[in-house]
């Protein structure tokens, strides 16, 4: 009996002790490498038009009608754009830049970053509904890990390498100052999940990816999608470079990496995987801001045009970023 | 052809045949659509075994299949159990083959044509097929609610049993089952009559992407309630199994059965009342104090017979004694030990959450909080699986080196995966997003060797009880005697009984 405990104890201990010393082992993080730029030849300057009419709405492909006309940018926001924002509201006095009070819930902090004045929202006192009040708002913190812009005291500027990838660790308050300052606007989630699947009707369904019926690994950044980044930097991978899913073989430390033309209808990139996109609607009784879109964290499950993610709008993570519309 | 006769009356007739099948059927099913998330995804094997088995996945049906699936491992998981119960409690041989006979046929129907609905083309015959598999688990429930009905004169205990008792003689433990099986029904109906409008006003959902939506109709509102209280009474279900197993008694048991019964009515009210009632959480918590303070109760008294009985041949054992004694046997050991690591990964997480809901949790992105909500419950569903398998490998006769092996692995290799997935979950408290690789990649890895290891065990397990099967005098072939003889003496006992009921009728007539 004995000699039965003692083999079961050392088979235990040698197997918590290899999981202990493999656990120990650092792994890369988004935050420590800096891959090389790549070029995608997308210009995140671009708008496309959406046409008015309708489009199935949802999982359940509701008929939804927008009866308007109204474009979307054709990649998210980049670093780049969002440093040139920052630089441009700073001069502007839009924003500023220093301490500022983040406020959530029964929780209230200080961060240093960009921040700026946001209205609030209509606050009705409901079951856990958090309150959103007039003030200044955390847009960009500027002293954490993950930050892609840097601040030198004076000026903001995207890291070189980084330049052409979504603008992440921007909160919805500093997504839609970006927005307004260039007198656009968030989109809603419909009009954003219309821009992303557009009108057409598969076997009675809408389409579920921006590109189509089903999902490869080469048609979006995405957990485990097996891309040039999750080579670089383990299975949850990094953001890639705005519009990078475009049909192009990009090659990479001599590793060669085709991608598959992966547009929405429109001619709108990186509508699933790469980062989440912060949308404009504030619902009433809760305001979290919804998010669509999956990010390189997500499973694929969740780069399905309807599914959605959400956050109060203090929130801001190196998986979400934002476009705008007009 | 006596061969194949003498096997299926062994996997269909008897107790442990058929919770055998059943635990092959849950095997399957784990090891098939297991392929199709997760880790299986990222190493590929989802897309082989979609095409080698002609598998059609609509993107936009996802969230069927999965509540598919969910439901067909519940119907055979309730298989199991019912399987337990009719051979644990006394009642009438024709009551416990009908009852086994009816829940088999209901749960493999549903299951085959569950899946084949879901994976392989949604046809609806098969829907309808499914249903029908679904009403049979039904109304085998009810016959067993019928047959547990605690007030009948012979299920009545005497004065001096160890048992729970009422002044008249009732089982509480009888009553505790009863309760249980009518509050299941009761809850199932409520899944049913919601499931009814389906495409007619309701639509398909997982209940973790509408949590943070203020607004959910009475049809979501039901079926979140189905779905939480069909857990918790399969909980509730194999709390009673186990110690009824273990011979729970005495002042404890005295203690936890009325504790269990109002608990059990309290959670299912709650449960239920979460469509109209604005305070149906309060009603819960008190019910679930209850629960598991019964449980608490048993793991106190299973554990302190383990020792009692490790103990027996020593005059004053010492605590290193006692722990021993304690360990000795993994198999006894671990329902109580995985009702306690429960409290880590499923209650406490979940108290945790309600008192920190506003000031936390919902500070985070809400697929954090998906991941919290359904990891807790994964982890609850697979808690209970593992206490099934320590009871069925008792019942196979699992001894020495194997019982040791099996109890030991099953318990460590579970308790870490699911604490890996519970530290996974809650990883936003102690790591940003920008720093949470190290977490995400470890976590994962412990909890698929965790997970792949029990599956390992139980696989090995599952091919021995499948190689003795071809053995003229196996296993199977001792138990199916051995049950045979339990019965037959079981019957006789009956007609004994009902000889006498019959003679005291003709004395009463003729006087």
């Amino acid at each position: 009996m004995k000699r039965i405990n003692m083999s079961v104890l050392r088979v235990i201990t040698l197997i918590m002790t290899l999981i202990l010393i493999v656990s120990c082992v650092p792994a890369p993080s988004v935050a420590a490498i800096t891959p090389p730029y790549i070029d995608t030849g997308i210009d995140p300057e671009s708008w496309a038009l959406i046409p008015a009419g309708s489009f199935p709405y949802g999982q359940h492909d509701h008929i939804t009608e927008v009866n308007y006309d109204y474009e979307m940018m054709v990649t998210t926001v980049t670093n780049e754009q969002y440093a040139r924002f920052l630089n441009e509201a700073l001069t502007a006095g839009v924003i500023r830049v220093g301490e500022v009070e983040v406020e959530t819930g029964e929780q209230v902090w200080a961060e240093i970053g960009a921040y700026g004045f946001y209205p609030g929202d209509p606050y009705d006192g409901y079951k856990h509904e958090e309150e959103i009040k007039p003030g200044d708002k955390l847009f960009f913190p500027t002293e954490v890990d993950g930050v892609r812009i840097t601040f030198d005291g004076q000026t903001f500027r995207a890291i070189h390498e980084y330049s052409n990838h979504p603008a992440t660790m921007v909160t919805w308050f500093g997504a839609n100052a970006y927005c307004e300052y260039y007198d656009w606007r968030l989109p809603s989630e419909i009009e954003w999940e219309k821009a992303a699947r557009g009108t057409e009707i598969v076997d009675g369904h809408g389409l579920p990816f921006p590109w189509g019926t089903h999902i490869e690994r080469n048609n979006a950044n995405y957990y485990s999608s097996f891309d040039l980044f999750v080579k670089m930097f383990g299975k949850l991978g990094n953001t890639t470079s705005v519009g990078f899913y475009n049909g192009k073989t990009y090659t990479l430390e001599e590793i060669s990496y085709t991608t598959l033309a992966s547009a929405s209808p429109y001619g709108i990139y990186d509508m699933a995987g790469n980062v989440w996109q912060w949308t404009g609607d504030d619902y009433p009784k809760q305001h979290y801001r919804h998010m669509r879109g999956g990010s390189f964290y997500s499973y694929e499950v969740d780069l399905r045009v309807w599914k959605f993610n959400s956050a109060g709008p203090q929130h801001y993570s190196p998986q979400v970023g934002f476009r705008c519309a007009r | 052809m006596q061969f194949l006769k003498d096997r299926f009356d062994y996997l269909f007739r008897s107790t442990r045949g058929l919770t055998l099948v059943a635990i092959a059927v849950v095997s399957l099913i784990t090891a098939i659509f297991g392929t199709l998330s997760g880790p299986m995804v990222e190493w590929g094997i989802r897309d082989v075994v979609v095409r080698l088995l002609n598998m059609e996945l609509l993107p936009a049906a996802r969230e069927g299949r999965i509540i598919m699936l969910y439901h067909t491992i519940a119907m055979t998981i309730v298989a199991i159990e019912v399987y337990f119960i009719t051979e644990l409690l006394p009642m009438k041989r024709y009551e416990q083959t009908i009852i086994n006979g009816t829940i088999t046929v209901g749960y493999l129907v549903s299951v085959i044509f569950g899946m084949a609905f879901a994976y392989w083309g949604r046809n609806f015959a098969f829907h309808g097929l499914f249903l029908l598999g679904q009403s049979l688990v039904f109304f085998a429930g009810i016959l067993l609610a019928v047959a547990l009905a605690p007030w009948k004169k012979e299920y009545c205990l005497p004065a001096d049993s160890p048992y729970a008792r009422t002044k008249s003689g009732l089982d509480l433990e009888r009553v505790a089952f009863f309760v249980m099986a009518v509050s299941t029904l009761l809850s199932a109906t409520f899944g049913a009559v919601s499931g009814s409008y389906w495409s007619n006003g309701h639509e398909t959902f997982l209940a973790e992407d509408l949590i943070r939506n203020p607004f959910k109709t009475y049809l979501q509102k039901a079926i979140i309630g189905h779905l939480h209280i069909m857990l918790t009474l399969v909980a509730i279900a194999i709390t009673l199994i186990v110690g009824r197993w273990l011979k729970f008694q005495d002042v404890l048991h005295r203690i936890a059965m009325p504790l269990m019964i109002s608990g059990t009515v309290i959670i299912t009210a709650g449960a239920l009342s979460v469509v109209w009632i604005e305070a149906a959480h309060t009603i819960i918590y008190v019910g679930s104090v209850f629960v598991m303070l019964a449980a608490l109760f048993f793991v106190i008294y299973s554990w302190g017979m383990l020792i009692r009985e490790g103990t027996a041949d020593i005059e004053k054992p010492t605590f290193g004694q006692k722990i021993r004694a304690l360990l000795s046997d993994p198999i006894k050991f671990g329902p109580g030990w995985q009702m306690v690591f429960m409290n880590f990964t499923v209650s406490g997480v979940g108290i945790f959450m309600a008192v920190k809901l506003t000031e936390i949790f919902r500070v985070w992105p809400h697929r954090e909080e998906r991941i919290i909500l359904t990891g807790h419950w994964h982890i609850l569903a697979s808690l209970i699986a593992t206490i099934i398998l320590f009871y069925f490998a008792d019942l196979s006769g699992l001894k020495g080196k194997a019982r040791k092996w099996f109890g030991w692995m099953v318990i460590i290799m579970s308790n870490l995966a699911f604490g890996s997935v519970t530290v996974f979950s809650m990883k936003r408290l102690f790591a940003t997003e920008a720093e949470q690789q190290n977490i995400v990649n470890w976590t994962m890895l412990l909890t698929d060797i965790g997970l792949g290891l029990v599956l390992v065990v139980l696989a090995v397990f599952m091919f021995w009880r499948l190689f003795d099967l071809f053995k003229t005098k196996g296993w199977w072939s001792q138990e199916y005697k051995a049950e045979i003889k339990r019965n037959a003496e079981a019957e006789i006992e009956e007609q004994k009984r009902k000889l006498k009921e019959l003679e005291e009728t003709l004395k009463e007539v003729d006087k």
